[in-house]
């Protein structure tokens, strides 16, 4: 079976199946294992119901993200019920023996973002997490994937779960990026010709030039949202970007144990003569600055478009969903996008809070050395401590306030609005995160996915605009 | 999990695409650590509408929830699943599942029950038009059945999952049977990562 060509799906697929018998699903094993307050809880319930233990609390990790504040963070949390969950995860980890990074730590941070950083997440691995962004570790060349709390609780009792083995899906990205288009922009571009069903049934690799020349922080944005094509994962062969990024971390292998992972890692790619059960190819330069319209993350227009209109739709089904997302998001058909006022910008969320992303939207305000519009709220939330130590030593805090932006404490923040950060009905949100589903931001929002550049010049300007707008 | 076998009674239709778990249970409800309650928030932001159609009188009692395509996409929260099955409803018919929420409802005796899209369709317009439409869902020949309306079409549910739905069977304890399979497979892990884990749990 080695010797037939396999794809890097296959191949990661194959080195952690610990039970594998016909008519059942593979038995996979699980290498890392993230956790946080929000899907851990009824897990280790359950786990003291069935008087069962944390097979490998060593491969386990904790963070508080989802409900922490991103002010007073030196103050407990205001709200009982968050804090009540908080506290929860504090005494669970602590009882199974499980590191946690807690509020106001060095090392806390949205899960995707930390993990990463610290060399945790590593080429070939397989990673899970009670979180359908769980995806975005696929930049590493892992099978990353998000689980429900049922799964998360057999991951810590057996550091394994029963997997169907999935169809493999090649994304080609080829060609160069123009300039003002990112990484953002070729997955909201792969959104607009996928759906948000395209990929269900399947783990993606998203190839070709324009992925293989992004950075390790723009890789994870593509694979972050490999969830909203419907796909179970998204990755990336690792190659020597990827090495460079995780070379010294923390928690990655260093000396001769480097080496010996490096040689390993270096056989993590598609064969020649592998065949994908699906694949479609996308021009980067084509790819313009992207912008969502409607209540779904396929409904997306180039941010010089226009709103779509439904009765052009032939699809029914299509034309009904586009029908009820107009009216939730109130825009009109043929409504240019650059004449859509925006109330709140938020630049943050495990889709983009890295330090790339900052230095993105910093240097957008830099050229044009303007300030926010008036009325407009704005959340710069970045994604860890490391993130926002790493943005200060810049100066890129400095960037942001001196424009009228607002510096947070790092954590998920207004991508789900479990913290106070929130939109009021009707409000409307230029975001950099992955979901616009209704009420998502707060109840009644309105959220229009875009990159960390058009999040800032949208601000700037007031309306949704590229930098080059400005 | 009870066993489920048969699933029998009248359907709520949901006639909406992309009905992601953030619309079945808005995140508000996720800071809670209980896992029950979940009922009061289903559907949490359109409960709101009286013509709602939950709210409906006609539906009052219904088990199964028949929806358009792309049901429980996004957020792998299984407080979705919990709140659905806390309600009252032990299947949900869709032409397409999010991954993840049809792995959760797998794990709660919540029956996904993926039909085609052409099936899908009249079985909702048939919902629509007679809402006390009684229909039978047999998890073990695999069926959905509406005989008023001449209605009978097969949906795909794994062996393994079907195995657990008809026994009510608990995942953990079925793969802790192979616990020698997982130690096996962690003691034979390439070199440099057992060297890499004791060096970690050396700290």
């Amino acid at each position: 079976m080695t010797d037939q060509p396999r794809t890097l799906v296959e191949k990661v697929w194959d080195r952690h199946v610990v039970r594998s018998t016909e008519g059942e699903p593979d038995l996979l094993y699980i290498d890392l294992h993230l956790i946080h307050e929000v899907t851990s809880p009824q897990a280790f319930d359950g786990l003291r119901l069935t008087g069962r233990g944390v097979r490998r609390p060593d491969l386990t990790v904790a963070t508080e993200d989802h409900n922490v504040p991103t002010a007073d963070i030196d103050k407990p949390i205001a709200d009982p019920i968050s804090r009540k969950q908080v506290e929860t995860l504090r005494a669970n980890t602590e009882e199974f023996g499980i590191v946690n990074f807690p509020m106001g730590d060095p090392g806390q941070g949205i899960v995707h973002v930390m993990a990463p950083e610290q060399g945790r997440t590593l080429p070939g691995m397989t990673v899970v997490c009670g979180d359908s962004h769980t995806a975005t570790h696929g930049a590493f060349g892992a099978i990353a994937f998000g689980i429900g709390t049922s799964e998360v609780e057999h991951v810590l009792a057996t550091q394994t779960l029963p997997q169907s083995r999935p169809k493999t899906l090649a994304i080609n990205v080829e060609g160069t990026l123009r300039e003002g288009a990112t990484a953002k922009d070729i997955i909201l571009a792969v959104l607009g010709v996928l759906g948000t069903s395209g990929g269900m049934g399947y783990i993606a690799e998203y190839r070709g030039s324009a992925i293989e020349a992004l950075s390790m922080e723009g890789r994870m944005t593509v694979c972050n949202m490999s969830i909203e094509l419907g796909a179970k994962a998204g990755l990336i062969a690792p190659d020597e970007t990827t090495f460079e990024y995780l070379r010294g971390r923390e928690h990655a292998p260093a000396g001769e144990l480097w080496d010996a992972a490096v040689a390993d890692w270096k056989t993590l790619y598609t064969d020649e003569g592998a065949t994908f059960d699906s694949e479609i190819t996308l021009d980067a330069s084509k790819i313009e600055p992207h912008v969502s319209w409607g209540t779904n993350p396929g409904q997306v227009v180039p941010v010089s478009g226009r709103v779509p209109d439904p009765a052009a739709m032939d699809d029914p089904a299509e034309r009904t969903a586009a029908e009820r997302a107009l009216a939730y998001m109130d825009l009109e058909p043929g409504q240019a996008m650059t004449d859509v006022k925006v109330d709140t910008v938020f630049i943050g969320s495990c889709t983009n809070s890295r330090i790339e992303d900052l230095r993105a939207a910093a240097e957008v305000i830099r050229s044009s050395g303007s300030g926010v519009a008036e009325g407009v709220r704005t959340f710069v939330v970045p994604g860890s401590f490391a993130v926002k130590t790493q943005a200060e030593s810049e100066g890129l805090d400095e960037v942001f306030t001196g424009a009228g932006f607002d510096w947070r404490e790092p954590g998920c923040s207004m991508c789900l609005a479990m913290n106070p950060d929130k939109l009021s009905p009707g409000e409307r949100s230029a975001s950099t995160s992955n979901r616009n589903f209704e009420g998502r931001q707060g109840r009644g929002g309105r959220t229009h996915l875009v990159s960390p550049a058009v999040a800032a010049a949208s601000a700037l300007a007031g309306h949704f605009a590229t930098p080059e707008d400005l | 999990m009870e066993p489920v076998q048969i699933i029998s009674g009248t359907a709520v239709p949901l006639d909406r695409s992309d009905v992601d778990t953030d619309q079945i249970i808005p995140s508000d409800w996720l800071k809670r650590v209980e896992r029950t309650g979940f009922e009061a928030g289903l559907f949490g932001e359109w409960r709101d509408d009286r013509d709602f159609v939950l709210n409906k009188q006609e539906h009052a009692g219904a088990n199964i929830l028949i929806a358009g395509p792309q049901f429980g996409t996004g957020s792998s929260r299984e407080h979705a699943v919990w709140a659905l099955h806390q309600y009252g409803f032990r299947a949900v018919i869709s032409p397409r599942f999010g991954d993840i929420f049809r792995n959760n409802a797998t794990k709660n005796g919540l029956v996904p029950v993926q039909l085609s899209a052409a099936g899908g369709r009249t079985l909702m317009d048939a919902v629509l038009n007679d809402p006390t439409l009684e229909i039978v869902i047999d998890v073990e020949l695999r069926t959905v059945e509406a005989q008023a309306i001449d209605f009978l079409e097969s949906f795909p549910l794994e062996d393994s999952i079907q195995h657990r739905f008809l026994n009510g069977l608990d995942d953990i304890a079925l793969t802790l049977q192979h616990a020698d399979d997982i130690g096996e497979y962690e003691a034979h892990r390439p070199d440099w990562v057992k060297e890499l884990e004791i060096q970690h749990n050396a700290r």
